[in-house]
């Protein structure tokens, strides 16, 4: 415990440690031998073209998959935002956010974090009748209501409409500067790495390819001259032509 | 001459659209009616007029009357409690029965391999032909009836209570693991509601079965029953007594079904939702 605080306070203890992660579908190797550190409060970004293994990943550190080997462990809690919203459709918004949850005061807790996303007022209603924005805001308030030390990001945003997406990128980071959570964001978007992350790797050849730190202000925007390098730089290691 | 449709079509047409639906349907409901009562007194009026022997179809306000009499002097209830106390038990044991080897089968890949191939080859068997062996092996009692019901009402609820389960997304149980739910909580959250809209399918398709079963139950040695009642009639020309047991029978299945319609639109409400979007 003494060590948790001290090293919560120098910013450097860990909130996962994952060693030689390896994972095969039959004879295809997705991981061979992934290591991966995220800092308490650090968002990290986890980019790499379709197919190179990231959800697998992100999956297994959320101790989904059972047939992977190597070891993974969270120091403290972990919750999932998942591409989909994935909603019970029999159990109301509240009920949605609230699931599994135990201890005092969970109406209340449930209540703010459905206001932290701005759905204070839909509580009430049945998850098909939201849209695909709303339902990934209370998929972000399930989440959220748990007070995650890190929070596992499965291309969250990826089935959004582009303005739909803005607004929840701006959302995450607000909510990221109020709570302090660590995240690992799996994306293949590089604007919104860029956007959230202090730290973004590649995935590349079922490795971590590359290990960027993100030297930008928090409240950075696409305009910023560092910005256009960085993703120019990203991009052609992504191997995407930028002229 | 078709310049001037041309023009003027679209404005004809759009006022009507919207507002012809709801003034139709009222209507139409009405119209739906014309042709069953229209049948029911062409019936009435070839019964009195002598057109309908009264042995082989007496009007239909003497089955009413006999049912009147029949109810006020308690013989109809005596044989409707004995009728749905059999098509009760048999549901209850075929229903349960249904139920435990369903899930087993859906939930358990072990409970799949071992359970589903018999009940597979047993739907195979028309289980109303099966009458001949069970009168061998449980006897022309009591037993007999609620066997047949409890059959029929098994295999619809067993198809369907694993179809439910299976049908359910992985990708929610999986979302429910995360929040923390153990097997248990995900059971009662995830997996039952989940399969509710499958299981009241299956429900209904039982009790129909059920009924059927019943029918033909009834009509093999019983001393009571709705059934019984009938064969009685038939004995002694009774036509009328015949007709009111078969109005009986129908009234049971749509009284039945439509309690479970009520019962599912209250608890799947959640459905509705999905329907509107």
């Amino acid at each position: 415990m003494a060590s948790r605080t001290a090293g919560h306070l120098n910013g450097t203890a860990p909130v996962l440690t994952a060693r030689a992660v390896r994972r095969a579908f039959g004879p295809t190797v997705v991981l061979a031998g992934v290591d991966l550190t995220i800092a308490r409060g650090e968002v990290v970004a986890l980019l790499g073209g379709s197919g190179s293994g990231k959800s697998t990943l992100l999956r297994i550190l959320a101790g989904l998959d059972g047939d992977a080997s190597g070891t993974s462990v969270v120091h403290g809690t972990a919750a999932v935002v998942f591409q989909e919203h994935r909603l019970l459709p029999w159990k109301r918004v509240a009920e949605n956010v609230g699931l599994g949850l135990s201890g005092a005061d969970t109406a209340g807790r449930v209540r703010r974090a459905l206001a932290e996303v701005g759905l204070a007022d839909r509580h009430r209603a049945w998850p098909a009748e939201l849209s695909g924005g709303q339902a990934q805001r209370v998929a972000v308030a399930r989440a959220l209501v748990r007070e995650p030390d890190l929070l596992l990001l499965d291309e969250p945003f990826g089935a959004l409409d582009a303005l739909t997406r803005l607004r929840m990128q701006i959302l995450l980071r607000r909510l990221r500067a109020e709570h302090g959570f660590a995240a690992l964001l799996v994306t293949h978007d590089v604007e919104e790495a860029l956007l959230l992350a202090d730290r973004i790797l590649l995935l590349d050849d079922c490795r971590i390819a590359a290990d960027l730190p993100v030297d930008l202000a928090p409240n950075r925007t696409p305009d910023d001259p560092a910005f256009g390098a960085l993703r120019r730089h990203l991009l052609d290691r992504l191997g995407v032509p930028t002229t | 001459m078709s310049r001037t449709t041309l023009v003027e079509a679209p404005g004809a047409v759009a006022p009507v659209v919207p507002v012809a639906p709801t003034r139709q349907r009222p209507a139409r409901r009405w119209r739906r009616l014309v042709s069953p009562v229209a049948l029911v007194l062409a019936w009435e009026v070839a019964a009195r007029t002598g057109l309908l022997a009264p042995e082989k179809l007496p009007a239909p306000s003497a089955v009413l009357a006999t049912g009147w009499r029949l109810t006020r002097d308690g013989t109809l209830a005596v044989h409707l409690l004995d009728s749905l106390t059999r098509a009760g038990a048999g549901l209850l044991l075929g229903g349960v029965l249904a139920l435990i080897l369903g899930t087993v089968a859906g939930l358990l890949r072990l409970g799949d391999d071992l359970v589903d191939p018999p009940v597979q080859m047993a739907r195979m068997l028309p289980h109303l032909g099966l009458v001949p062996l069970l009168i061998i092996w449980v006897g022309i009692g009591e037993s007999l009836k609620i066997s047949l019901v409890a059959l029929g009402a098994f295999f619809p609820l067993y198809f369907n209570t694993y179809a439910g389960i299976r049908d359910i997304d992985e990708r929610l149980v999986e979302a429910a693991r995360t929040c923390g739910l153990g097997q248990a909580a995900r059971l009662r959250h995830v997996v039952l509601p989940g399969a509710l809209p499958a299981l009241f399918l299956g429900l209904r398709l039982a009790i129909g079965a059920a009924w059927l079963s019943l029918v033909v139950g009834e009509q093999v040695n019983a001393q009571t029953g709705i059934g019984f009642l009938m064969m009685e009639a038939r004995e002694f020309s009774q036509t009328d007594v015949v007709v009111l047991g078969l109005l009986v029978y129908a009234l049971l299945g749509l009284i039945s079904d439509l309690a479970l319609r009520v019962a599912e639109r209250r608890m799947l409400t959640w459905r509705r939702g999905l329907r509107a979007t």
